[in-house]
């Protein structure tokens, strides 16, 4: 891909936005802080992978859900 | 771990899933068939020439872009609670969700980012034919994102193409093939994305109809309309149709689920189908709150035989039979398959045991265990069942599953109906005069939402308690974290989509208000 054609996808882009309607801007900002929101606030905060934040490695992983499926009566 | 699982977690974990799934799906299936009749509607303009059909693409354009983006990423936040509250669960999945899961990200972010940019962006800077090609790359690439979604939530429904690995606690795709067109995920694909076109159909009906009532842009509903009732008609004929062979399946893969939404406790030859009926709040067995009977029933004999085993006089088994049991027809009772699952769960504590104590010997035989077809078809395959206290767990809401079945099914007839009297009276030109039928067609916008969403509910409570069909409980599943926490970010998501959702509703109000604009110079829509 020729530098030419990328830089019309960015002028594609940069002036889709440019002349975007009233209705296209707000709903990039509803778009823009609901991202913030899951990615940021609610995934880092929230939702941390349980296996992930608590166990270094797929074998330590492994053996915790091991043990938690096999701790039955 | 599972002997101090408190059942109040498992139940606010399932609640912020349930509240999560359905509000996203509330914007999806708008965006999958808006997407085809704004590509019917633009193909339209691009033949005809006519700019009418423009004005008319580029006004359900701007709806279906405020939907799509209140409802991009809000399916994320599934992904989040499975890491953090299922974490056995999406252990124990391995790459069997993940990898049609992964597809789908990268789908819907290459595919539908693309081509919705060249669809919104692109008027008058790429030619009509490849903005068209990019309005059907839009709704090819949307639905197909659905795609592999639904195939990840049908092998949970209908687990296939794997093999379960004792050494690593996860299933592994041994079949990909087996997982994309097992005949459930292929009825799940084909009934969902249907319905979501039967639900924009109505959508852009309501919606006209609102401009005719106004006496507001009479040729602009009219073609609307059109466009939507064919597209509408056809398929809630496909939805019928599909959602036979999809009860059919069901009755199969899971006669529990089946016999919960048909409200059938005692399973009988010839069985009958109830078309309409209203349960008794009294116990029929105290030792199960969900068991009840019926105050009044409208019985069909003999249809529900047919519908499950296109027999008139096959057995169907009910709740009960399922639960204890019948010898007579195969039936094994609940009991015993615990007793299976349980072995099972030993087997996979023993090799855990051997493993931990270096006894190389006894693990390897224990694994090869795990891979023997008998092992597999005999216990393995009752793992879940193992987790099981009581037999009663095994039963969903009867009540719940039975009402959501009914209303889905019956707004679904509605539908069929209601698209054929849009159809007459556009071709016989009444439709404007009809002023009681407008207001009915706006109505029914909020009915095909509650009737979609009652679908989710049959599909996903029906098939309580399992998160995997027979192999994993949801008390198996959940992550031991505290309730207080699940309980605090079920009330974040409730405030968080409801906010997305009116603010959803207001923008779009406000459009439809505004109206069509004729194309008079650029502004991207």
């Amino acid at each position: 891909m020729g530098k030419h054609t990328l830089y019309r996808i960015w002028r594609f882009y940069v002036e889709g936005f440019r002349d975007m309607s009233g209705w296209g801007k707000q709903v990039w900002i509803i778009i823009l802080v609901k991202l913030f929101i899951l990615f940021v606030v609610l995934k880092l905060f929230f939702f941390p992978n349980f296996l992930n934040t608590n166990f270094d490695t797929d074998e330590q992983r492994s053996e915790q859900v091991l043990e938690n499926l096999t701790n039955i009566k | 771990m599972l002997e101090t699982i408190d059942l109040s977690l498992v139940n606010w974990s399932r609640a912020q899933f349930a509240l999560t799934a359905m509000y996203h799906w509330i914007f999806v299936p708008l965006t999958l068939g808006l997407s085809f009749i704004i590509a019917f509607m633009e193909t339209l303009y691009v033949k005809t020439g006519d700019p009418e059909w423009k004005k008319i693409t580029k006004f359900w354009m701007i709806l279906f872009g405020v939907n799509f983006a209140i409802g991009v990423a809000t399916g994320i936040i599934l992904e989040f609670e499975f890491g953090t509250n299922w974490s056995n669960y999406s252990w124990f999945v391995g790459d069997i969700f993940g990898a049609p899961l992964a597809i789908e990200g990268i789908l819907a972010f290459f595919m539908e980012s693309t081509f919705i940019a060249i669809m919104f962006f692109g008027w008058n800077k790429v030619s009509k034919k490849v903005h068209l090609t990019a309005t059907w790359l839009t709704a090819i690439g949307a639905n197909l994102s659905a795609l592999w979604i639904l195939v990840a939530n049908a092998w949970m429904q209908y687990p296939v193409g794997m093999e379960f690995n004792p050494l690593t606690a996860r299933n592994e795709m041994v079949n990909f093939w087996s997982v994309l067109f097992s005949p459930v995920a292929v009825d799940k694909f084909l009934h969902t994305t249907s319905s979501g076109f039967v639900l924009a159909a109505i959508f852009v009906i309501g919606i006209s109809a609102w401009f005719m009532l106004k006496k507001r842009e009479i040729a602009f509903a009219r073609k609307s309309m059109m466009v939507a009732a064919i597209f509408g008609l056809l398929s809630s004929v496909y939805v019928a149709f599909t959602g036979d062979t999809s009860a059919r399946h069901i009755a199969t893969t899971q006669p529990m689920k089946f016999a919960a939404f048909e409200g059938l406790y005692n399973g009988s030859e010839g069985a009958g189908l109830i078309a309409l009926g209203v349960m008794s709040t009294t116990d029929t067995d105290p030792s199960n709150e969900n068991l009840m009977d019926f105050n009044m029933k409208i019985e069909i004999p003999n249809i529900l035989s047919y519908m499950a085993y296109m027999d008139w006089n096959a057995f169907v088994p009910g709740v009960n039979d399922l639960v204890r049991g019948n010898a007579k027809y195969g039936i094994m009772s609940a009991a015993e398959k615990t007793e299976r699952g349980k072995h099972a769960i030993l087997k996979l504590k023993e090799f855990k045991e051997a493993k931990a104590s270096g006894d190389v010997t006894k693990a390897e035989m224990l694994k090869a265990e795990f891979t023997s077809p008998d092992f597999r078809e005999n216990y393995f395959r009752y793992f879940g069942y193992g987790y099981i206290a009581d037999p009663n767990l095994l039963v969903p809401s009867v009540p719940l599953s039975f009402y959501s079945f009914h209303i889905m099914v019956g707004f679904g007839f509605y539908f069929i109906v209601f698209f054929i009297l849009v159809l007459v009276y556009l071709v016989k030109g009444t439709l404007e005069r009809r002023r009681g039928f407008l207001r009915l067609a706006i109505w029914t916008i909020p009915m095909v939402y509650i009737a979609s969403q009652a679908g989710w509910i049959v599909a996903e409570v029906g098939r309580q308690p399992w998160v995997i069909q027979d192999l994993m409980p949801t008390v198996a599943a959940v992550t031991k974290i505290s309730t207080s926490a699940v309980q605090v970010t079920f009330w974040m998501f409730a405030v968080i989509f409801t906010t997305l959702l009116i603010a959803e509703i207001k923008i779009m109000l406000r459009q439809i208000k505004t109206g069509p604009k004729t194309d008079g110079g650029h502004r991207n829509v």
